[in-house]
C-alpha cells in the first residue's frame, strides 16, 4: 500500500525528529571550536579550549574520578543486575518476589533527589551509628559512598537489559545441556552465560555512562575532595556559558559515539556469527 | 527431562544454596540501600533535630518509653507556607505537559520509525539511542546556548532582521518544558517502537479490506494495541519529570517552581535535612500511584515474556 503523502509526511517527521535530537550536540561541537570566550558570539575557529582543558586540573581530576567509579559501577551493576535477571527469570516463586521486583524497577524511575536524599541520610546515620560503637564513623562521603547510589542505579538498567535477553533466549538449549548430564551450575557457566554475553556488554557500557553522566546522586553523595567531572561541568554550567564545558562536551560526545557505534557494530557481528553456528548445529 | 531423583543429592544442596545466594545477594543490597532508606528518611522527617544529632523517636526516661514524633514539618509544608503546595502543583503540571507532548511528538516518530524500510531501521534505532548515550547534563547545557538572549538562535534572528532585539526565551516555561521534553523524548520513543514494531501489520490490511480509511484502521486498531507502550512511555517520562532537579536549575527560571529544586535547596542551601525528608516523603506519596502502575506494567512484561 502505497502512500506518497504519508510517506512524505513519515520522511519529513523522522527528520524534524531527529534533527530536534541532533541539533544541541551539533552546536556543543561546533562552538567548541570558537575562538571568542562569548562562546555564542563566532570569533573565528580555534582549538585554544582545547589547550585550556589540558591545564584545567579540576575537569582533569573529575575526570579520573568519574572514570575510577564508573568503571567500579558498571562491574558491580553487571554483577548484581545477572544476579537479580536471573532471580527473576528462573525462579517464578520465591518469597518477596513482588516486593523484589518493585524494587529493581523502582530506581529506574524514581527522581533522582529522592534516592540521593534516603541513601545520604542513610549513609550518614550509619557513619553516626559506628562512630557511638566504634569510636570511629563508617563510610565517609566520597567514592565509595557515590558507587553504591550509582550502582543501585545502574543495577536497575542492568537487569532490564538483561532479563529482556534472558527472556528471548531458547530454554531448550539449557534444557539439553542439563539432559546431557550438565549440573545447573556448569549450564549456567557454559551454556546461559555465552548467549547472554552480549547483554551483560550492553548493560556494562549503559551503567558506566549512566556513572559517568550522574550529577544528582554525586551531589549527594559526595564529600569533599570528590568533585567528579559532572559536578564539576553542572558548577559551571549553572554560572552561565562556559568554553571549556563545551570542549569537554565535544570530546565526550566523540568517544562515547565510537564507543557505541564500535560496540552495536561488533555486537552485530558476534550475532551474525552465533545465528551461523546455530544454524550449523541444528543441521547436523 | 531429568527428574530430581536422578540429581546427586549434593548436587541437589549445590542448586539450592546456588538458588538462595541469586536470589539473597540482590534483595540484600535492594533492601539494604533502597527499602532502608525510605523508613530512615521518614524517620528523619518526623525527628526533631538540634542542628547537629536527630533526637531519637524512642525515648526511655524515668521508667517511661516516650516517644517522639514530630508532625510540624508536614503542617508546615501543607498550610503555613504556600511555596511548598505550589510547587508540587507546579512540578505535576510540567509533568504533565512534558509527557503529552513527548507522546504527540513521540508517537507519531516511533510509528514511521517501526514502518520505516526494515534495512535502515537499526541505523535509525541507534540515532535515536546515541543522544541517550551522550551526557544529558551537557546535551541540557547546549539548550542554553541556543535560547540565551544573546545565544544561537537570538543571534541568528537578529542578524536576518527578523527581530530588532532578542526574544527572552531563557529562565521561562518554554525552555524548561522545551528541555524536558527534549531529555525525555527517547524514553517515550523507544517504548512505543518496541510495542509497536510488533505489531501484526496483517490486521491493518484486513480492516482495509473490511473498508476502513487508513485514519480509522489508525486510531481503531494501531492505537489500542499500543496502549501498553503508551502507558509504558508516559509513565517512563511523567515520575522522574515530577523530581527533575538538573533541567529547571539550568534552564527554568524564578516563575517555574519545581519541587526537586526546593527538596534540593532545604537540603544544600538551608541544611534543614528533617525539612528535606519530609518534602521527599511528600513527593514519594505523589508519585507512589504511577509508580505503582509502573510497576506492574514491568512485571506484566517480566511475566508475559515468551508469547
Amino acid at each position: 500500500m502505497r502512500n506518497p503523502a504519508g510517506e512524505r509526511t513519515s520522511k519529513v517527521w523522522l527528520i524534524g525528529g531527529f534533527a530536534f535530537l541532533y541539533l544541541p550536540i551539533l552546536t556543543l561541537i561546533v562552538l567548541s571550536f570558537n575562538a571568542s570566550p562569548l562562546v555564542t558570539t563566532w570569533a573565528g575557529f580555534s582549538f585554544k579550549w582545547y589547550g585550556e582543558l589540558v591545564r584545567d586540573t579540576v575537569i582533569i581530576e573529575g575526570f579520573l574520578l568519574s572514570l575510577k567509579i564508573a568503571l567500579m559501577t558498571a562491574t558491580a551493576s553487571v554483577l548484581l543486575g545477572t544476579f537479580a535477571a536471573v532471580a527473576l527469570t528462573k525462579f517464578p516463586r520465591f518469597t518477596g518476589r513482588t516486593f523484589f521486583s518493585g524494587m529493581v524497577n523502582s530506581p529506574l524511575v524514581m527522581p533522582e533527589v529522592i534516592i540521593g536524599l534516603s541513601l545520604l541520610l542513610t549513609l550518614v546515620s550509619l557513619q553516626r551509628l559506628t562512630e557511638d560503637l566504634f569510636g570511629t564513623g563508617w563510610p565517609d562521603r566520597g567514592t565509595f559512598t557515590i558507587w553504591i547510589g550509582h550502582t543501585l542505579l545502574g543495577m536497575a538498567y542492568a537487569t532490564v537489559v538483561i532479563t529482556s535477553r534472558l527472556r528471548e533466549m531458547n530454554p531448550q538449549l539449557e534444557e539439553a545441556a542439563l539432559d546431557l548430564g550438565a549440573k545447573p551450575w556448569q549450564v549456567f557457566f557454559l551454556v546461559t552465560l555465552p548467549l547472554i554475553s552480549q547483554a551483560l556488554a550492553s548493560a556494562w557500557l549503559l551503567s558506566f555512562t549512566l556513572s559517568l553522566d550522574d550529577v544528582v546522586l554525586s551531589a549527594f553523595l559526595s564529600g569533599p575532595g570528590s568533585t567528579t567531572l559532572p559536578i564539576a561541568i553542572f558548577s559551571r554550567a549553572r554560572l552561565g556559558l562556559n568554553p571549556t564545558v563545551n570542549a569537554v562536551a565535544t570530546l565526550t560526545v566523540l568517544v562515547v559515539s565510537i564507543g557505541v557505534v564500535a560496540a552495536s557494530l561488533w555486537m552485530a557481528r558476534l550475532e551474525r556469527k552465533r545465528a551461523r553456528e546455530m544454524a550449523a548445529a541444528m543441521k547436523t | 527431562m531429568t527428574t530430581p531423583s536422578q540429581i546427586h543429592w549434593l548436587d541437589a544442596l549445590v542448586a539450592r544454596l546456588g538458588r538462595k545466594f541469586v536470589i539473597g545477594v540482590p534483595m540484600v543490597f535492594l533492601l539494604l540501600v533502597f527499602a532502608l532508606p525510605f523508613l530512615v528518611v521518614f524517620k528523619i522527617s518526623v525527628s526533631e533535630s538540634d542542628g547537629v544529632r536527630f533526637v531519637d523517636l524512642l525515648t526511655w526516661a524515668d521508667g517511661i518509653l516516650q516517644l517522639k514524633v514530630r508532625f510540624s514539618n508536614y503542617l508546615y509544608i501543607l498550610f503555613e507556607d504556600a511555596l511548598y503546595l505550589e510547587a508540587y502543583l507546579s512540578s505535576i503540571k510540567y509533568a504533565a505537559l512534558t509527557t503529552v507532548i513527548c507522546l504527540a511528538i513521540g508517537y507519531p516518530f516511533a510509528y514511521f520509525l517501526a514502518r520505516s524500510p526494515a534495512d535502515i531501521r537499526p541505523g535509525l534505532l541507534m540515532l535515536v539511542m546515541l543522544p541517550f548515550w551522550t551526557s544529558f547534563l551537557l546535551r541540557v547545557y547546549a539548550w542554553k546556548m541556543l535560547l540565551a538572549d544573546s545565544g544561537v538562535f537570538n543571534n541568528i534572528a537578529l542578524a536576518m532582521g527578523l527581530i530588532d532585539e532578542p526574544i527572552k526565551m531563557m529562565y521561562t516555561p518554554f525552555s524548561l518544558t522545551l528541555g524536558m521534553v527534549y531529555t525525555y523524548l527517547p524514553f517515550m520513543v523507544l517504548p512505543l517502537y518496541a510495542n509497536l514494531v510488533k505489531m501484526d501489520i496483517r490486521l491493518l490490511e484486513a480492516a482495509r479490506d473490511l473498508g476502513a480509511t487508513p485514519w480509522q484502521a489508525f486510531w481503531r486498531i494501531t492505537v489500542p494495541l499500543s496502549k501498553g507502550g503508551i502507558v509504558a512511555g508516559a509513565l517512563l517520562v511523567f515520575i522522574p519529570c515530577v523530581g527533575e532537579f538538573v533541567i529547571p536549575e539550568l534552564l527554568g527560571g524564578p516563575q517555574t517552581l519545581m519541587i526537586g529544586r526546593v527538596l534540593w535547596d532545604e537540603f544544600f542551601a538551608n541544611n534543614d535535612w528533617p525539612m528535606a525528608a519530609s518534602v521527599a516523603v511528600v513527593m514519594v506519596l505523589l508519585i507512589i500511584v504511577p509508580l505503582a502502575l509502573f510497576n506492574k506494567y514491568q512485571a506484566e512484561q517480566s511475566a508475559g515474556g515468551r508469547a
